[in-house]
């Protein structure tokens, strides 16, 4: 009987949510072929029995490195699936997520697809945007395992009752080393990760005007800040906020883009955001387009009022 | 040093783009260099100009218009240029791309190999670290800040929320993020001097190919939406709409 595994991510010792989206994903192709879901975490970490067992996981392995090798992760991992009889090899497209990926297919001789956004648990396919969002594309894998990396907000965990038994394997060393880990400031999620985001482009007119999308972020719980690449290119912003084919990509539940024309790249970071709201000056911007919502008009005086309205909200 | 710098040709990333045979339609399409790998090119040349000595070899796994791109990595300041060529290389997958591009590395010698972090056509964020893996060297990838010390690589990394420092040795890989450096444009001089730089062009087999593409499609069409309302008036019906129709709030 072939089985999925699933790899973990981990920082600081504790569960990345998205590894639980990767969980969901394995238990829908596990339970269409009567296999087990075998989730191994590659580094030392809290695990917890009943979350990740309600996720989808049978069985949970935790590899003992203390810290994060890449290369080291890989081979664990390539082990691992060998010795548990893996065909489906499911990773989050997180940056090391998607690293593994590559590095795990090239150690079972086998092809990966990333950042997938669906998966046909019947043909085994799986479909994933290709030029920046510009297609979807769905492909098959022929090798002996099939390795994806699943993009965030697509899939979800299984939401069932069941407790997941742990055990621990050996790690393979590593030559590349994460010496040091410093999380940006502010407490906010990241843009990637985030179910809610509000952006802002060019038409927000100076970095000194950000605190009114973060006074609108403060009162959406869980709510990223994104911006455009004008906004980064002028330094009013950091590069880690950066939406589209040359940031981040992201799909979460409600996009805000206020002073954002809607370039062709940033749209290739946002449209699969299941509702967008734009606010924007010119009635003829190209983003009401791909709006589900829109305002016309000045973002500087719709944002204060937005803040306040939500905040009436008690969210 | 010696560097391998990889690049390739790639449609623009404001190409309209069109699906023919579950594959893009390359009628009027511009194509250019890679973006991500501008900034590997920039890095190799900032490293061979900081060591004061060695080579940058820029290969492309192509079609035979390649040679263009090619060109104009020379023409920046690459030494010389491979073309692996083979005319299904632009819809190759990134597993067979990395297989091919690492069985024409062996045998070349290397400090370093330099990659985009992505490719804006397949989007596989794994060419870097599948040849790296193939040919046994560490990988460090979607690096933003790179020091080299003594065999040593030391690199930062932007991961969801933070950022990493990630150390390893000699030869190594390398994939490139946006904020690496400012790529540099080349010169009149440079355009001059490429034209004179070997460009050599090995045609290669590719084999079974790993990844097969069933379909391709252009992405759903999206609902159409509705303009609330104009300016601050509008921001209780959004909320509203936000909260009971769209029920995201
Ligand atoms: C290779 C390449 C990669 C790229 N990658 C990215 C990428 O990853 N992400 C990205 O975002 N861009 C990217 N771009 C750039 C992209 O083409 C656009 O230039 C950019 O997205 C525009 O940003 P913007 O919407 O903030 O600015 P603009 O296009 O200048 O738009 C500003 C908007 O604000 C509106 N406005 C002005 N004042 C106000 C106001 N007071 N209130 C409300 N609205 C107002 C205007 O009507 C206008 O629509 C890339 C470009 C290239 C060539």
């Amino acid at each position: 009987m072939s089985n999925i595994l699933v790899i973990l991510e981990s920082r600081d010792g504790s569960l990345r949510a998205a590894s639980l989206e990767a969980l969901g994903a394995a238990r829908i192709i596990a339970d269409q072929r009567g296999a087990s879901v075998i989730a191994l975490a590659t580094e030392k970490c809290e695990l917890d029995a009943t979350l990740l067992g309600g996720a989808g996981a049978d069985k949970v392995l935790l590899a003992d490195a203390a810290s994060h090798s890449a290369d080291g992760a890989a081979a664990t991992a390539a082990r691992v699936a060998k010795e548990s009889d893996a065909n489906v090899v499911l990773l989050s497209a997180t940056v090391r997520g998607r690293d593994l990926t590559a590095r795990i297919a090239a150690l079972l001789d086998t092809g990966f697809a990333a950042d997938c956004t669906a998966i046909d648990a019947d043909a085994m396919t799986f479909t994933r945007p290709e030029f920046g969002g510009r297609a979807f594309a769905t492909v098959k894998i022929n090798g002996p395992v099939a390795v994806a990396s699943l993009r965030g907000n697509f899939f979800a965990a299984a939401g069932r009752e069941a407790s997941a038994e742990v055990s621990e394997v050996t790690s393979e060393t590593g030559v590349s080393m994460v010496t040091e880990i410093s999380s940006q400031a502010g407490g906010r999620p990241d843009v990637s990760e985030a179910t809610k985001v509000v952006s802002g482009g060019r038409g927000m007119g100076d970095a000194e005007n950000w605190p009114l999308l973060e006074a609108v972020a403060d009162a959406i719980p869980g709510c990223a800040l994104g911006a455009t690449r004008a906004v980064v290119d002028s330094g009013w912003r950091p590069h880690s906020e950066q939406v589209g084919q040359t940031g981040k990509t992201v799909a979460p539940e409600l996009y805000i883009a206020a002073g954002i024309s809607g370039a062709i790249q940033h749209l290739a970071g946002m449209s699969s955001s299941k509702v967008i709201v734009a606010i924007n000056k010119d009635a003829e911007a190209p983003i009401f387009k791909h709006a589900t919502y829109g305002i016309v008009g000045d973002a500087l005086e719709v944002l204060p009022a937005l803040a306040e309205e939500l905040s009436k909200l008690d969210l | 040093m010696n560097i391998i710098s990889f690049v390739k040709r790639v449609p623009a990333t404001t190409a309209n783009v069109a699906i023919a045979d579950n594959k893009l339609n390359p009628e009027g399409v511009e194509f250019v260099l890679n973006p991500y790998d501008e900034f590997a090119v920039e890095e190799s040349l900032a490293i061979k100009e900081a060591a004061g000595a060695g080579s940058i070899t820029a290969i492309s796994f192509g079609a035979g218009e390649t040679q263009k791109e090619l060109r104009t990595v020379l023409a920046m300041g690459a030494d010389t240029a491979v073309l692996l060529a083979n005319p299904a290389a632009p819809e190759a997958d990134g597993a067979t791309t990395a297989r091919v591009l690492a069985e024409n590395c062996k045998g070349r010698e290397f400090d370093l190999l330099m990659f985009g972090k992505q490719s804006v056509d397949r989007d596989q964020h794994g060419v870097g670290p599948a040849v790296a893996t193939l040919l046994g060297v560490p990988c460090i990838t979607e690096v933003v800040k790179l020091e080299l010390a003594e065999g040593k690589v030391i690199a930062e990394r932007e991961i969801e929320g933070a950022r990493e420092i990630v150390e390893a040795t000699l030869p190594c890989a390398i994939t490139c993020q946006k904020g690496l450096n400012t790529p540099r444009f080349a010169s009149l001089r440079g355009i001059m001097a490429a034209k004179k730089k070997p460009l050599e062009v090995v045609d290669v087999e590719i084999g079974e190919t790993t990844v097969e593409v069933v379909a391709m499609n252009l992405p759903p069409a999206r609902p159409a939406g509705r303009i609330v309302g104009e300016g601050a008036a509008a921001v209780p019906e959004l909320v509203s709409a936000l909260r009971n129709e769209a029920k995201v709030l």
